[in-house]
């Protein structure tokens, strides 16, 4: 019991990592960005070749693909996202999803497409367990690992988006562009920090993900589904929303799976249905709050 | 209704042009090989067609002076386009063989094509028992999952195994597997106690494993593609199951050769059954494996290069014994009955059923020379696909 709740748990965090960056540029910046999952899978095969081919160790890792997913997000928003920022969003929707076929075809062709599998550390490996019988609690080590990431993370963007100077340029830039540029707020650098954040944290899921959802080259397509319904569920004006929302859909996916096996993969999707015709602008969203 | 109509008479035009009289000596032998080359099963082309091309490299490109031609389409293993290909083969390209077909949808998708058109399919990977019962012009060199899985519910309860749960994928040979297991395996004295089905792309075997966790079986009965293998072995270790006294058996594919020095030292001991190991300890399969990875950087030759391999020999023998003349009905009754020495061992190509029949190993992984290999340690020899016998 205990055990299902804890997997749910941390599977719901892992969501939560990759589609915040999401809820970030999607919600924040009004931009649709269906190439989200490039960015997560970019992370994941950077984590994958640096330990693969050089020996890298997998926690020097994590801040690499960080990295380098947000410098290529960054690369990619000034020269290709930025133009269409004003255009409808089915530009947008189109665009990037031809930015996702791109990057499965990039990396099929260059790093081949079999599964890529990642050699953890001893260390998170292993698992602890707790009391016993029903109610036994078993922990891997790892989902303890991006579960503690997990919290982190939320516990840092919470106070970034909330508390600090940046983010309230980066609100103020969202809601009015022409009054924050006459502001003096240099709308153009925020959106392009905020993208490349986003784009970081989706490397960073990838990065994280890739041990337990696996890596091939149709990652981005596999797990768009679930992004999207992370955020849509959530809602995108907060990181909360998200957050509530990812570990919802972890816990009612795992569980579902475990109790039901044959109903397995449709729980996620009767939820959302339910949760969406109910509150239709996701749930925590507050009254009058834009969409 | 118009749309119908039109594809009818598109079929028909397609049987029409592709029954032309005797084709002359001098034209090629064509062979179109529909794999799939880019997407989720490009794995399985890549080493089909490298295997395909090896064989032509080793036995010539010429076969009774009639050149051979070997046409590679790529339909990313899905099967509206391998349909389409197909199509254009036989119509455009007027090939003599369909080769290939990656996933079982793909080689059924086929099957009208081949039956009107009369050309041979040649099936080099699909392994769902029914498909060589779609088409009298189906011929099959790679294996099936019920041959491969009755092996081990025959070897499972003389080795302490008797309550076994299955875990699955959700689509046609994951069901086959699923099935052809608990039969035998019931026949056998042992019992099934719980049969999962995964979804084909499933982000999260948690939950799945840590049910077959509480159940507590002796065994869990894996069959999944090959990519999703590593990860549900991955995770059956990290939840210590092997610990709780849960063994791991499964189907070939789990520890692919492909993929099996990737998953690191936690596959050492695993069990499972196939038709075809890397490390077969025969001459032909040392020669094979050599020639193969030294034409492939490096490259190890997996089961599916093997059916492909075959495949050829059995196109080739074919055309040999109609003395490069070919032609639809000739191919394929020169196809039935070969008997030959495979990389994998001694194979037979049933004439009833169009099938292979072959041995199914017992392997353990192993390290050898610091690389994990499927090790063999016991066979079950001539196994006929138990699908057709019903």
């Amino acid at each position: 019991m205990l055990t299902i709740l804890f997997d749910g748990i941390a599977y719901g965090m892992l969501l939560f990592i990759l589609a915040v960056g999401l809820a970030v540029t999607m919600g924040l910046m009004n931009f649709i960005n269906l190439a989200h999952g490039a960015f997560a899978m970019v992370g994941g095969y950077i984590t994958v070749l640096l330990m693969q081919r050089l020996d890298v160790p997998f926690l020097l890792c994590l801040p690499l693909a960080f990295a380098g997913a947000a410098l290529l997000g960054a690369v990619l928003e000034r020269t290709l996202y930025r133009p269409l920022y004003g255009k409808p969003h089915l530009d947008q929707v189109l665009f990037s999803i031809g930015l996702v076929f791109m990057a499965v075809a990039a990396f099929d062709y260059f790093v081949g497409s079999t599964q890529q599998i990642v050699q953890l550390p001893a260390w998170l490996k292993g698992r602890t367990e707790i009391g016993s019988g029903a109610w036994t609690l078993g922990m891997g080590h790892y989902r303890l690992f991006i579960i503690a990431i997990c919290a982190a993370l939320t516990v840092g963007l919470q106070f970034i988006l909330a508390r600090t100077r940046f983010g309230s340029r980066l609100r103020a830039s969202v809601d009015d562009q022409r009054v924050a540029a006459g502001m003096g707020i240099n709308v153009n650098v925020v959106f392009l920090s905020t993208f490349a954040f986003g784009s970081g944290l989706a490397g960073l899921g990838g990065a994280l993900g890739a041990e337990v959802l696996g890596l091939d080259p149709s990652f981005p397509l596999k797990f768009m589904i679930y992004f999207l319904i992370v955020v849509a569920v959530g809602g995108t004006s907060s990181i909360t929303g998200p957050l509530l929302a990812a570990l919802l859909l972890g816990i009612a996916d795992v569980a579902g799976k475990y109790y039901i096996p044959k109903m397995g993969a449709f729980i996620v999707y009767s939820l959302m249905i339910v949760i969406l015709i109910w509150r239709p602008q996701g749930l925590f969203v507050r009254r009058g709050g834009r969409a | 209704m118009q749309r119908r109509t039109f594809t009818a008479l598109g079929l028909a035009v397609a049987a029409f042009a592709a029954s032309p009289p005797a084709l002359a000596q001098s034209t090629p032998f064509k062979i179109g090989l529909i794999l799939p080359m880019t997407g989720q099963q490009a794995t399985t082309g890549r080493q089909i067609e490298a295997a395909a091309r090896l064989y032509m490299a080793q036995n010539g490109d010429t076969v009774n002076g009639r050149k051979i031609e070997l046409i590679l389409k790529d339909d990313t293993s899905l099967p509206d386009t391998t349909r389409r290909l197909a199509q254009e083969l036989v119509v455009n390209d007027k090939v003599d063989v369909l080769a290939g077909f990656g996933i079982t949808p793909s080689a059924l998708a086929t099957a009208p094509i081949a039956t009107q058109s009369k050309t041979p399919e040649v099936v080099m990977a699909a392994a769902t028992s029914s498909i060589t019962e779609a088409s009298p012009y189906i011929v099959r060199t790679s294996f099936t999952l019920p041959q491969v899985s009755v092996a081990l519910a025959d070897w499972a309860p003389k080795n302490g195994i008797k309550k076994v749960v299955s875990l699955v994928s959700d689509y046609g040979p994951g069901i086959d597997a699923e099935k052809f297991f608990k039969d035998r395996l019931t026949f056998n004295g042992g019992q099934v106690t719980e049969s999962l089905r995964v979804p084909l792309r499933n982000p999260d075997f948690a939950p799945f494993l840590q049910k077959v966790r509480d159940l507590k079986p002796d065994a869990l009965f894996v069959f999944v593609p090959s990519g999703a293998g590593a990860a549900v072995m991955k995770q059956f270790l990290e939840r210590g199951m092997d610990k709780a006294g849960i063994k791991l058996i499964a189907t070939g594919d789990v520890t692919d050769d492909d993929q099996l020095n990737d998953m690191g030292d936690g596959a050492l001991g695993v069990v499972t059954s196939h038709h075809y190991s890397a490390a077969h300890p025969s001459a032909a399969n040392k020669k094979f494996v050599e020639a193969f990875s030294k034409a492939n950087k490096g490259l190890r030759p997996n089961f599916m290069a093997v059916g492909g391999y075959d495949g050829m020999r059995v196109i080739y023998e074919a055309l040999k014994k109609t003395g490069g003349k070919g032609g639809g009905d000739a191919l394929l009754a020169a196809m039935k009955g070969q008997i030959f020495e495979s990389p994998r061992g001694p194979v037979f190509i049933d004439a009833q059923t169009r099938d292979i029949v072959q041995n199914v190993y017992l392997r353990k992984v192993e390290k050898k020379d610091g690389q994990l290999y499927n090790v063999e340690f016991d066979v079950i020899k001539d196994v006929k696909d138990p699908g057709k016998t019903k």
